[in-house]
């Protein structure tokens, strides 16, 4: 009989579990059920109180590490206290978010006890037993995988399922004992690189992306750099929406050539870059090659503008691809979008 | 050795970017057609690693760089022919399987292994560097699992930036959600950094340095030692190529203005 421990922690406010973290608890019930598995849930963060009130109708026993140590993410402190949570749980299956801050972790707990782990889970089944589905090749390979050995740890991608909604009632967590290791490492805050201006937002409906081509000659001849960074810094704060990069435009900041200045790897999408989640994708200047594609796998509509009409755009990745020039027209969205303001 | 760092760097190989992937089941299980025959890169990720080794270890005298890479020795020495040329390193080679669905804990206690065994490194100026993530497993477990078992519990991952101050601590940038940066400062080494893009550029080619790299990889490819990877117990029910193919709507001669109305229609809906 399998015992699922979900491994969640507490938001910046100290006070909530992260959504992800819901999600991940969202998993663990509906599992527990579908593999008449026992369920535990254990919770890491500074207090841990006023968070375990969201697993309230969970029908789990919740565990809890907390204190001053557990405040930061930080591998160290962290790694202790998912370690001992899992021993005082003794799961043969464990959920956990793939935050950045499970992600640093979580296979280091694995190995510590013995256990095994498998990340970025898009999907969970039950089929003979339990059954996961990851991507490989950065999303261009699917597959579905299973482990016969336990334990076996599986990081849950955030924005795959709905969170948990607690029911009415009372937790109260058991507080689990942490042996820290001596702590060599201080968090001391989070700096956003982009001068002052968000250009990542990962709950924005739409992504705009800006490809090389922003930044080569016009037809007369010239770099219009300043130009194309008032039409795409324009969009994002008429429309809200994040900024996602080519790899070839971030790198070029990186060799001192013409650069839009708010860019940085952050921002790149694709094969060496990130694979966001939006409803919608505006790609504009970029070629559509597979490499950056790769990054759009989870955009649900995609609408491109690029003045070849060969490019990979036209091959099936976008839903429609307009040949026209992205300075005209993205001055005229923005036009469009300032007079509906 | 105030300051000097041994730094490890883990790096596997992976299919060109641009090359079109189609999985196969072989006799080894899953894996990718004509896997062996596709051209090969050295990780992206790991590649950042390995050149911010680089740039580390000239900054800071009496440091020594090691590249230690896991992969068929024939796919080895192609890749390194051109890595060899960008910056300096000692070559630890493993001989063993290629590719993406071989399991990473077995991939990391080869790497343990063979660092555990490099003559010479200072575990105490241990720095681990690899990638965040590999371009072909993209787990994530890889290098975690390795400093584990190494014995450092000071890890960082998603890693664009390391500073080194003068009394021997480092401050580190990290990757968090919101395109954000986590800023931790460790005291020291020994410590364990994935790199994502890190910021340096490629560096170019340089044929002196590929020359002194040359003398010690074709000896290291030599004596590279033969391992299997043990699947742990994880088998793969399925493997398939994502569906993505949509119908594209060209649209050709349309009026820029008319073009906005429909983006701008679009984006209310």
């Amino acid at each position: 009989m399998e015992k699922i421990l979900v491994l969640t922690h507490v938001d910046e406010s100290g006070a909530a579990l992260t959504g992800a973290s819901l999600e991940s608890v969202a998993a663990g019930v509906e599992f527990a059920g579908l593999l008449d598995a026992t369920l535990v849930i254990g919770i890491v963060g500074a207090q841990t109180e006023a968070a375990a009130q969201q697993l309230a109708g969970a029908s789990a026993r919740v565990l809890s590490v907390s204190g001053e140590a557990f405040a930061q993410a930080r591998y160290a402190s962290d790694a202790a206290a998912c370690e001992a949570l899992c021993r005082a749980a003794e799961p043969t299956l464990v959920f956990a978010p793939a935050s950045s801050r499970f992600a640093r972790v979580i296979p280091g707990v694995a190995y510590r006890l013995g256990g095994f782990a498998d990340t970025h889970i898009t999907a969970l089944a039950k089929g003979d037993g339990l059954t996961a589905s990851r991507s490989f090749y950065r999303q261009r390979v699917e597959a579905v995988v299973r482990r016969e050995t336990r334990p076996w740890f599986l990081l849950l991608e955030g924005g795959t399922r709905a969170p948990y909604s607690a029911a009415a009632g009372q937790v109260q967590p058991e507080p689990v004992a942490v042996t820290l290791p001596p702590l060599r490492t201080n968090v001391t805050g989070t700096r956003a690189p982009s001068q002052g201006e968000q250009t990542i937002r990962p709950d924005a409906k739409i992504l705009l992306v800006a490809g090389a081509g922003w930044t080569k000659k016009q037809p007369d001849g010239q770099v219009h750099g300043a130009e194309a960074e008032a039409l795409i810094l324009g969009f994002l704060h008429l429309t809200g929406a994040s900024l996602g990069s080519s790899k070839s435009l971030v790198d070029q900041g990186g060799e001192n050539q013409s650069v839009l200045k708010f860019m940085t790897h952050l921002n790149q999408i694709g094969q060496t870059g990130a694979t966001p989640r939006h409803a919608k994708g505006l790609s504009t200047c970029c070629h559509g090659e597979e490499p950056h594609v790769v990054g759009w796998r989870f955009i649900n509509e995609r609408r491109a503008i690029n003045l070849d009409a060969n490019c990979g755009w036209a091959r099936g990745k976008a839903d429609v691809l307009y040949v026209a020039d992205a300075f005209k027209v993205m001055a005229k969205v923005n036009a469009l979008l300032a007079e509906k303001k | 050795m105030a300051n000097s760092f041994h730094i490890v760097v883990c790096a596997s190989i992976v299919p060109d970017p641009l090359q079109t992937l189609e999985p196969a089941a072989g006799p080894a299980g899953s894996g990718l057609k004509n896997e062996m025959m596709l051209p090969a890169v050295l990780d992206p990720w790991a590649a950042a690693g390995l050149y911010e080794a680089a740039n580390l270890a000239a900054k800071h005298p009496g440091s020594k760089v090691w590249l230690v890479s896991l992969g068929p020795k024939a796919k080895l020495q192609q890749v390194l022919m051109t890595v060899a040329q960008k910056v300096p390193f000692e070559l630890v080679a493993i001989d063993g399987p290629l590719g993406g669905f071989t399991d990473a804990h077995s991939t990391a206690a080869a790497l343990a292994e063979a660092i555990a065994a490099i003559p010479g490194l200072d575990r105490e100026h241990l720095l681990l560097f690899g990638g965040w993530e590999s371009a072909s497993r993209g787990a994530g477990v890889t290098l975690q699992t390795t400093g584990e078992r190494l014995g450092i519990t000071d890890q960082f991952q998603g890693v664009d930036q390391i500073t080194v101050n003068e009394d021997g601590s480092f401050e580190v940038l990290e990757r968090v959600e919101g395109g954000k940066h986590q800023v931790s400062v460790c005291t020291g080494a020994p410590a364990v950094l994935g790199w994502a893009t890190g910021n340096l550029p490629e560096p170019r080619n340089s044929p002196q340095v590929g020359m002194a790299n040359m003398r010690g990889i074709m000896p290291a490819l030599q004596k590279a030692k033969n391992v299997k990877l043990d699947a742990n117990g994880l088998s793969y029910i399925s493997v398939s190529l994502p569906k993505q193919k949509r119908e594209t709507r060209l649209v050709k001669d349309m009026p820029e203005d008319e073009i906005a109305r429909e983006i701008v229609a679009w984006i209310e809906e």
